[in-house]
């Protein structure tokens, strides 16, 4: 260390825009529930989205006649699809029940307790989600 | 005599982001510190400072969490630098300068910007007096008067994820303000308030993920506040359109 003063440094242009983007709000630091529930509701958004499409597609094959519907339903009972359908299940309850959430809190109610209405529902979809593992695996 | 007790000390490696007006990107610099278990990250900032780069900028005034300058982001989180203590920390600091606020200089913000929208709702200052019960006042005192809770650190509008993608939301601590406004108006315009945040970038914009009432080192709880102005704004459309009851004054 010199000890002397470096020259201030030259203004040569103003405050740059410094968004964290969409990107952000995956971004794991300093995450809190409510901000975990945000993301995941956008994450499972999308994915069911996804699904809605993938299901249209699978009822095109009704059109096939029974040949081709008979070799969906056997890879439909398949496990790795089988797991799907509870990945499918878990995002479902996730959304709605976040859902809920949302829309009593976005309407002033319970504002001051979402964090507990987001625990209380997720014991709810987690009690669900395993009595439908369950059902789908028996 | 006895020798002075000193406080054992451990070295905190600090990453700190650095740019300067003009240029084209921002960089970390690391810098090692020595420092008690009860210091902050604020104390790290000042002794890099003074001993190692006096070219650094950081806002800081108090201290002690009152004046609301030393907002940054600290290892990700969004926090006031000046009661956050290395000590709960990892081996590394890294500090960021508040996000979604434009940047003037290393891990100075622009609250230019910050405070736009801020003014807009109304920026209530004064609060009506909440004593504590058994509080003494001083002599010839016979009224009390209370600042805000909300100290315009700027912390809410860094931690939003909404604000972080939509520039034009008008973000958390402005329509918390709002939210005061309509509370207790004093003098102020509530109805100006009301439609300053009763619209698709205010409060409707919000997606209740709450990390604006999480990060707020003050208590001021702005999701709550928006969620209330949401509820205030439905009943005063619902006059509006119905000639329900009168809108708001
Ligand atoms: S509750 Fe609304 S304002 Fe607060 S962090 Fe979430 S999206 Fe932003
Ligand atoms: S509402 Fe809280 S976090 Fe936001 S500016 Fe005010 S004190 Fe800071
Ligand atoms: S220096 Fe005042 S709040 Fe941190």
């Amino acid at each position: 260390m010199s000890g002397q003063r470096p020259a201030a440094p030259v203004a040569t242009a103003g405050p740059v825009e410094r968004r964290r983007g969409w990107t952000g709000w995956f971004d794991p630091r300093g995450r809190r529930l409510g901000g975990w529930a945000f993301a995941l509701n956008r994450l499972t958004g999308l994915g069911l989205v996804a699904y809605l499409y993938l299901h249209l597609g699978v009822l095109f094959l009704l059109s096939q006649g029974p040949d081709g519907w008979d070799a969906f339903v056997d890879v439909a009972l398949s496990p790795p699809i089988l797991v799907m359908d509870v990945v499918l299940i878990f995002g479902m309850l996730l959304h709605g029940l976040n859902g809920i959430r949302v829309g009593l809190v976005g309407y002033g109610m319970v504002a001051t307790r979402q964090g507990a209405l987001f625990v209380g529902l997720m014991i709810i979809g987690a009690i669900v989600l395993l009595a439908a593992t369950l059902r789908v695996f028996a | 005599m006895a020798e002075p007790q000193t406080t054992p000390t451990r070295p905190v490696r600090f990453r700190v982001h650095r740019r300067k007006a003009g240029d084209s990107g921002g960089r970390y610099d690391s810098f090692e510190v020595q420092l008690d278990e009860q210091r902050t990250v604020l104390d790290g900032l000042v002794a890099i400072r003074k001993e190692q780069d006096p070219s650094l900028t950081f806002r800081h005034s108090c201290f002690h969490a009152s004046c609301g300058t030393c907002g940054m982001r600290v290892n990700g989180a969004d926090v006031l630098a000046c009661v956050t203590k290395v000590a709960d920390l990892g081996p590394t600091v890294t500090v960021e300068p508040l996000a979604n606020i434009p940047l003037v200089s290393d891990l100075v913000v622009d609250m230019g910007a910050f405070y736009g929208p801020f003014s807009r709702a109304g920026r209530p200052l004064l609060r009506e007096s909440e004593l504590v019960p058994g509080s003494q006042r001083a002599e010839g005192i016979d009224v009390l008067t209370r600042y805000e809770d909300c100290i315009e650190c700027g912390i809410c509008v860094s931690a939003c994820p909404l604000t972080g993608s939509d520039p034009r939301y008008a973000g958390p601590a402005a329509l918390c303000a709002a939210g005061r406004v309509i509370e207790e108006p004093r003098d102020a315009d509530r109805l100006a308030a009301l439609r300053f945040a009763d619209g698709s970038h205010g409060v409707w914009r919000c997606h209740v993920a709450y990390e604006c009432t999480g990060a707020c080192p003050s208590n001021a709880d702005p999701g709550a506040h928006i969620m209330r102005l949401r509820r205030a704004a439905t009943a005063d459309r619902f006059r509006r359109w119905f000639g329900v009851g009168r809108a708001a004054r």
